[in-house]
This record gives structure tokens, sequence and C-alpha cells, in this order.
């Protein structure tokens, strides 16, 4: 398999000039994901779980073997450990209404989280306890085991690999140590799942969460992972149809997990197009992406050392899917725009962590963040762009 | 004020692309004013813009001045412009003038939806300005 065949599988780089450097906001789709859902729309278009007709029965059968996909792919032992959702924000909202917030009084964060792993807790008015970062952005984990010392059996939810800087934490030893204080722990792997192979059963998450779009997916549908034995301690969070066993005036009995969650009729199309990109990563393979990915960062890091003041953050060479940067004396969002106006696409801003760009006393960097259809050439083509920006602000 | 508009008009229209529309706006930039550090407060700062900008406002003579600056090189180059058209004018002359004629300079191709926000604040506080200098 080449590059340029996975890139042949994207309609999006057909006939177009773009260099797509932020695929840590959102992915592009491959046609197959395109295809399956369209197949929906036009051949099988039914609601799932109420039909008697063989319409909702072949859609209900596709939304519940995407189902199964996402376990499989995320190695949880039974499909009704998935829950779908609109996305990771929503899945992490989730699990702060419907188990953190009558059961945890405590909630430990690393200090790279995403606001959507930081505002829930706020609202559910827990008292939040952030992890210390090391200078190169890694986190202490001795102050870690401090907070867990000091606040056993809280919630500790971080996030897998930062958006904003591509470091990667290391979650199966937190899990492992927050275990020993008797937290549970929800891993946020809306970066990472994309770059690496995620499996709950090894990382032992009690809940996890991913967001299609970032993996080649739809947008709008993502999963929440829910480790079987914390089923019976979570409550429903919103009701509406799908999710009931019985409805009276007085009272609601629930569906199980994940029924319970699934109130409303679902992204049935987005479901099915979720699982389509999973399988399509796995065509692909993880040995792959990683290696292919590696390079590119390689590539990117080589040159960014040679680009004058530049300031990078945290340990840049061994950065999982995106680079963050600044240059001395130039603000990033002219860098954004001069990049945009040369065809090339990359973030720019605070990426949604404002509390980390301001421990760094920065307003917010430039982004370039990889898909698995970047090339060598993409990276070079934004380095020249770079390039010609920096010198059109200082001539 | 249309006049001045035409003549950034004309001026925009002699670049062939964005880049050098950009590198005369960054120009602009470079060439305008730097506030001293005190003006660059919470009072003259605009409201709505992804990055800092700051409009510091004079009276002589019953008409109006803007000193602008921005910590974006390209804010501050379209901050400049703005700047430019509406400064040297009575608050009645600015809040007679029809923002729509700024619409010529075709600001909507070389700033993102974004920025034209941005954009779009700049001009409220220039006109809210003028109006609390009736």
């Amino acid at each position: 398999m080449s590059i340029n065949e996975i890139r042949d599988d994207f309609p999006f780089f057909k006939d177009n000039k773009l260099i797509y450097l932020d695929s840590g906001a959102t992915a592009q789709k491959p046609q197959v994901v395109l295809d399956v859902m369209h197949d929906y729309y036009t051949k099988y278009c039914a609601n799932i779980h109420r039909a008697a007709h063989g319409l909702g029965n072949h859609a209900t059968k596709e939304y519940e073997d995407a189902r199964q996909k996402v376990a499989d792919f995320l190695n949880a032992k039974k499909k009704d450990e998935i829950v779908f959702t609109s996305g990771a924000t929503s899945s992490i909202n989730l699990v702060a209404y419907g188990f953190v917030k009558d059961n945890f009084e405590h909630v430990i964060i690393s200090g790279l989280e995403h606001h959507s792993n930081i505002i829930p807790w706020q609202i559910t008015e827990k008292a939040l306890h952030v992890i210390d970062s090391k200078e190169d952005l890694s986190v202490d984990l001795e102050h870690f085991k401090s907070l867990l010392k000091k606040y056993p059996k809280s919630f500790v939810t971080l996030t897998q690999t930062s958006n904003a800087f591509g470091i990667t934490l290391p979650i199966k030893e937190m899990t492992e140590l927050a275990h020993q204080y008797g937290c549970k722990v929800l891993v946020d792997a809306a970066q990472s799942a994309v770059h690496t192979k995620v499996d709950v059963q090894d990382l032992d998450a009690d809940f996890l969460v991913i967001s299609a779009h970032k993996l080649y997916g739809p947008t709008g549908i993502g999963a929440l992972y829910i480790k079987k034995d914390l089923h019976e301690l979570c409550k429903a969070f919103q009701g509406g149809g799908g999710a009931i066993k019985e409805v009276t005036y007085k009272n609601t009995l629930f569906m199980p997990i994940p029924y319970m969650y699934e109130a409303g009729t679902q992204h049935i199309a987005g479901a099915i197009g979720f699982a389509k990109a999973l399988e399509y990563i796995d065509t692909i393979g993880f040995d792959f992406i990683q290696k292919h990915e590696k390079e590119l960062i390689d590539y990117a890091y080589e040159n960014l050392l040679h680009v004058k003041d530049v300031i990078t953050y945290g340990d840049t060479l061994n950065a999982t899917g995106n680079i963050s940067f600044n240059i001395q004396g130039i603000h990033h969002q002219d860098l954004g725009i001069l990049l945009d106006k040369q065809k090339v696409q990359v973030r720019v801003g605070h990426h949604c962590v404002q509390p980390t760009m301001q421990s760094l006393g920065v307003e917010g960097t430039v982004r370039i963040s990889f898909g698995v259809y970047n090339t060598v050439k993409d990276v070079a083509v934004f380095f020249a762009a770079l390039k010609r920006s920096i010198e059109m602000i200082k001539a | 004020m249309e006049e001045t508009v035409y003549n950034y008009k004309e001026d925009f229209e002699l670049f062939d692309d964005d880049m050098d529309k950009y590198e005369y706006i960054i120009d602009l930039g470079k060439k305008s004013v730097t506030l001293n550090e005190a003006d660059k407060n919470e009072t003259n700062k605009i409201k709505g813009c992804q990055s800092s900008v700051w409009f510091v406002v004079r009276k002589v003579d019953d008409k109006l001045f803007f000193d602008t600056d921005g910590d974006t090189v390209i804010v501050k180059g379209l901050a400049f412009i703005l700047a430019q058209i509406y400064s040297n004018h009575t608050p009645q002359e600015i809040l007679d003038f029809d923002r729509e004629k700024l619409k010529i300079l075709n600001l909507d191709e070389i700033i993102s939806p974004v920025r034209q926000n941005g954009f779009t604040s700049m001009l409220n506080a220039i006109y809210a300005r003028a109006k609390e200098e009736l």
C-alpha cells in the first residue's frame, strides 16, 4: 500500500491543490465511508429498534453491527459497553451527569486537557485538581500520586494524547495508579485513537471516549465505552424514545446500557459510516500508520529546527499526530492567515486548551496535524509557505 | 470618507493575488502608530476580535481622529485602513457615512469569516464612539 493509493481513497484530494494539515480538528473522509452512508439514505432508510418491517430490521442490523465494530476496534469485551453519542464532548458530558455527578466530589485531570474535559466538571461543581506538567509538558507522576493520596476515590479523567501539543500520557500506568486509590478513570482518546491502537482492556479504562470525525468518519457521531461492571451505577441522563422499557405517568423503566443512553432517533447513517471508517483504518493497519506518521513528524521536526526564532513546546520529536509552535515576534494568527492564502490549512489559536496556554504564557500556537494521507511533500510545501509568511511579516 | 475608500480600492486593484494585498496590509500595519502601553487598556480594546485591537479616539476641533494598534500585524493594518477612512471627520459625518460603502474594498475576499466578525466589531466601535461624541 502506498500513500498515493491511500490519497486516492479520499475524494477531497482529487483535483485539490490544498495542503490539509488540520486533521487534528477533523480528518478527511474516504469514499467508502460516504458510500455506506449514501446507501443507508438511498436504499434502506428507516428508523431502528422500532419497526416491524424489513427496512427497519435492515437498518437496525447495520446499526448494531456498527456497535460491534466499535467494540472490536477498542477491544471491548462486549458490544453493550459501547454507547453511540454525538462525539467525545457529549460522551464526557454524559459521564459527568450520568455517573460522576452523584458519586464523586473530586475530579483529577491533567494539565493538557481540552476544554471539553474541564467545563463539564465545573458545571457539575466538582472540586477540580490539576496534575502538574513538567517543563517538557509530560505529566508529573509524583504530583499525580500526591493528588491520589490526598483525594482517593476521585474521578480521574485524562487525555491520552494532547490535541494541542501531541504529548501522549502514560495512560496505562496512570490508570493502574488511580485504581490503586479506588478511583475510576475516563480516557479521552479523541486525538489518540487515529494514531495508535487503543485497547480498553489493556488500558483498564473505566470509560473511554472517541469521535468518529477524527477517525476518518462522519461528524456528529462518537462513542463512549463504559466498562460493564459500572453499568449498574450509571443513571439515566436524557429521557426519550428508544431508551425505555415502560413509561407510565408515574414512572419510567429504562432499558439497560447502551440503550438507556441512546434516547431519541440516533445518527444511524453516522454510526454506519463510523464503523466503515474503523474498518478502513484496520485495512491500513496501525503498523503502517505509525511508521508513516513518524516519518512526517521527524521530517517536520527536522525542518522546524532550522526555522529562525522558532519556539516549540514539549517533546516535539516524540509528538503523536501534531506539532505546535510559535515564531518569536510573530502572532500565530498572522501566520494562519498567510498560510491559508498559500493554500496551506493549519490551525492557529488556543486549540481549546486555554488553561494550558495560560500556563505556558502564550495566547496560542500554530498547529500542524497529520492524517495518514499526508505526505512529506505536504510538509515541505508547508515549510516553504511558512518561510514566505515569516519573510513577509519580518521584512 | 468615500474618497479614501476609493483610494484604497484602487490600491487593492493593483494586486493580482491575495498575498500581495496582504503584503500591502502588513506594510500599512507596520507604518501605523504604536500606542503606548497605557492606552492598550480594556476601555480602548475592541471586543469581539480574535486578537487584541485597540482604538484610541482623539477629538480636535470637533473632528475625531483614531489611533489604532493590534498584536497581529495584519489586523493592525486593517485597523489602520479604517482609521484612515474615518479620521478627520466630525461625529455626524461618521454617523452619516453608510458602512455598506466599504464593501467595494472586497475585504471579505481577503479576510476569513471569523476575521470579518472582528472587522465588524472595529466598525461598530467607531460608530459607537462617534455617537458618544455627538
